[in-house]
């Protein structure tokens, strides 16, 4: 077989190649996108209909009523209040402190940076694990209070090496010419460093504000007892467990009521739509940085 | 040479000059200093101190005394625990469900990344990415919601398979305990798919494109050069994840099967960690509950290093 033909051989089989490759994406694609269209269009559609089945893509009888009805839940309010609060000190807290550790550790000059860094590494390999960690909560007086939400997790070590990374690659003129300015070491993070970090801060605040806002075990451990204190993603979780096959129990007097007026299934979906719109509307915004940041991590660990 | 032999012996004359050097430098790093203390006694409390709390395993551990007040048992909580059926019950769900967690998660993502990077348009090669990432950024709950949602008798999975006369009634798929651990792995790869080939994508766009052209020159078709550049391409990426999923193996925790299963199907679904809410923290035995999380980080520990050292032979590359 001489060239020319192989060629030819291997541009038909390349066609087909693509032709099954187009539609095996487009599965994926389809498999992907299709569970989140079909909770969206159950939950805009009449409950009593729904009931029925054979809602796909399209509401056949739309209506906005499961979602008032879910609105006018207070547990909802609060979940929706909690989560939002919980997102925003604890990505704000997360990102000063892991920017600021890494700023230090990028300090090839600082004394202590081994020491600092090895400590920081180890927590990396080992953790307590849930129940050393659940009697420290309750050592700290942390049960039912919000701070359980945001201060265990602040620092994380892998956060601390994506910045530190990103710190190294930029020029070390900047922070010699700070220096000769006469800028202390804050002012240099402050004024130099961190307005040059935004990419890589971008990428850690979307980690840290994903894991707060989709979180509920903390909820559910520490303060599954104080009302004011549940969050979205712990409400939807309550009503999960209480629809599911086998457990027919609900304690909450507002849920069941609320499961009269219209089904729990309808429930689900809207308040899973509820819990998701967020992160679909940062989503688009975020994805280069995200990727970015991702790429950045692996290479470097 | 000359000149470090000539100044070592000055060094035990002047250790006063080094102590003075290292406070001088102490106080003008001050503020680097102010800056990291904090969070190194924050680190110090949430990540230490617990680690300290694994001595509860080896006591009778009761809230409210203090800790030289407690009494120690050895290791009667590991003897315990390993003589309760539970536990091995549990091992071998957690075992059962991270190889199948691995296997899944790790070849999927690569096949899924090959193929993606075939695309020749790139409008659609964006757009099917973008969706792809999408399950990864919601959370285990509604996941789970989704999941249930799918595989309940009128969700989707059993209306395609009814349509397709593959079954003729439909099947609560999530009510059949022997399907649990496939439900999980499969929910697993829906969420992560996409996600984890991320670091794969952004390996293949390193490699150097003359190698394609060479390859085309000579006729090559594309699975081939799917598999004999873009793959070889790509491996020490691939050992890099290998190792450290393979080391996270037995932390596969407890989120998804917590949220997942119901009690037709929770002797299943019980990993270790959810061993260790239920029979431990639930329960109020903390020092029951700590060893099984012991036993739980040691045999990650020893997975991550027999990994890593096994490839360090066979490859010579390694994460540690």
């Amino acid at each position: 077989m001489n060239r020319q033909s192989r060629a030819i051989n291997a541009s038909r089989s390349d066609k087909i190649f693509d032709i099954v490759n187009c539609s095996f994406m487009t599965l994926a694609f389809v498999i992907t996108l299709y569970p989140f269209l079909n909770v969206l269009a159950i939950s805009l559609n009449d409950s009593m209909d729904t009931v029925k089945g054979g809602i796909y893509l399209w509401p056949r009888k739309w209506t906005w009523a499961n979602y008032d009805a879910i609105f006018s839940f207070r547990g909802l309010i609060t979940g929706f209040k909690i989560s939002f609060l919980r997102t925003f000190v604890g990505t704000l807290l997360g990102l000063l402190s892991s920017s600021m550790l890494a700023f230090v550790l990028s300090r090839s000059d600082f004394q202590a940076r081994k020491l600092v860094s090895t400590f920081l590494v180890m927590t990396m390999y080992v953790s307590g694990g849930l129940i050393p960690g659940f009697i420290l909560v309750r050592h700290l007086g942390m049960m039912n209070s919000f701070w359980v939400y945001v201060l265990p997790g602040m620092v994380s070590a892998w956060n601390v090496f994506i910045i530190r990374s990103f710190i190294d690659g930029l020029p070390s003129a900047l922070q010699e010419s700070a220096k000769l300015d006469g800028a202390n070491d804050f002012t240099i993070y402050w004024r130099v460093i961190l307005p040059l970090c935004k990419p890589v801060l971008a990428t850690v605040a979307l980690f840290l504000a994903v894991g707060q806002w989709n979180s509920w075990f903390d909820t559910f451990l520490y303060n599954s007892m104080a009302r004011h204190l549940t969050t979205l993603q712990y409400e939807l979780m309550k009503v999960l467990q209480s629809t599911q096959i086998g457990s027919n129990d609900i304690h909450d007097p507002n849920m069941s009521q609320l499961m009269n007026r219209i089904s729990p299934e309808s429930v689900k979906m809207a308040i899973t739509i509820v819990v998701t719109v967020p992160i679909l509307i940062v989503y688009p915004f975020l994805q280069r940085y995200f990727v970015k940041g991702m790429t950045l991590g692996a290479v470097k660990s | 040479m000359e000149a470090l032999t000539a100044v070592k012996p000055l060094k035990p004359l002047k250790p006063r000059g080094k102590s003075d050097k290292f406070w001088r430098t102490l106080f003008q790093q001050k503020y680097l200093y102010l800056m990291s203390i904090p969070f190194v006694i924050w680190v110090f409390v949430f990540n230490y101190i617990p680690i300290w709390g694994w001595t509860m395993a080896f006591q009778r551990y009761r809230p409210g005394k203090s800790f030289m007040k407690q009494e120690w048992v050895g290791l009667d909580n590991f003897r315990e625990l390993f003589h309760d059926e539970r536990f091995y019950m549990a091992l071998k769900n957690t075992l059962a469900m991270s190889f199948m967690g691995l296997f899944a998660g790790f070849t999927i993502p690569i096949l899924f990344a090959l193929l993606l990077n075939e695309l020749r348009r790139q409008m659609f090669k964006r757009i099917v990415q973008t969706v792809s990432y999408l399950p990864h950024f919601v959370s285990w709950v509604v996941v789970a919601g989704i999941i249930n949602k799918m595989m309940s008798i009128d969700g989707g999975i059993n209306g395609l398979l009814m349509n397709l006369h593959i079954i003729a009634e439909p099947i609560q798929f999530l009510a059949k305990a022997d399907w649990f651990w496939g439900i999980v792995t499969a929910s697993d790869v829906w969420k992560e798919t996409g996600w984890n080939s991320i670091i794969y994508l952004a390996a293949m766009t390193g490699i150097d494109p003359e190698l394609y052209e060479a390859a085309r020159v000579d006729g090559a078709a594309r699975i081939r050069q799917m598999w004999h550049i873009t793959l070889p391409g790509i491996r020490t990426t691939i050992i890099i994840l290998l190792i450290m999923s393979i080391g996270n193996l037995i932390n596969i925790g407890f989120e998804k099967q917590f949220l997942l299963s119901n009690p037709i199907v929770a002797d299943k679904a019980e990993t270790l960690d959810l061993y260790a809410l239920n029979y431990g923290l639930q329960l109020g035995r903390y020092s029951f509950g700590t060893a099984i999380n012991i036993f739980n980080s040691v045999v990650a520990v020893i997975l991550l290093f027999t990994a890593n050292t096994i490839f360090k032979r066979t490859s010579k590359e390694s994460i540690m």
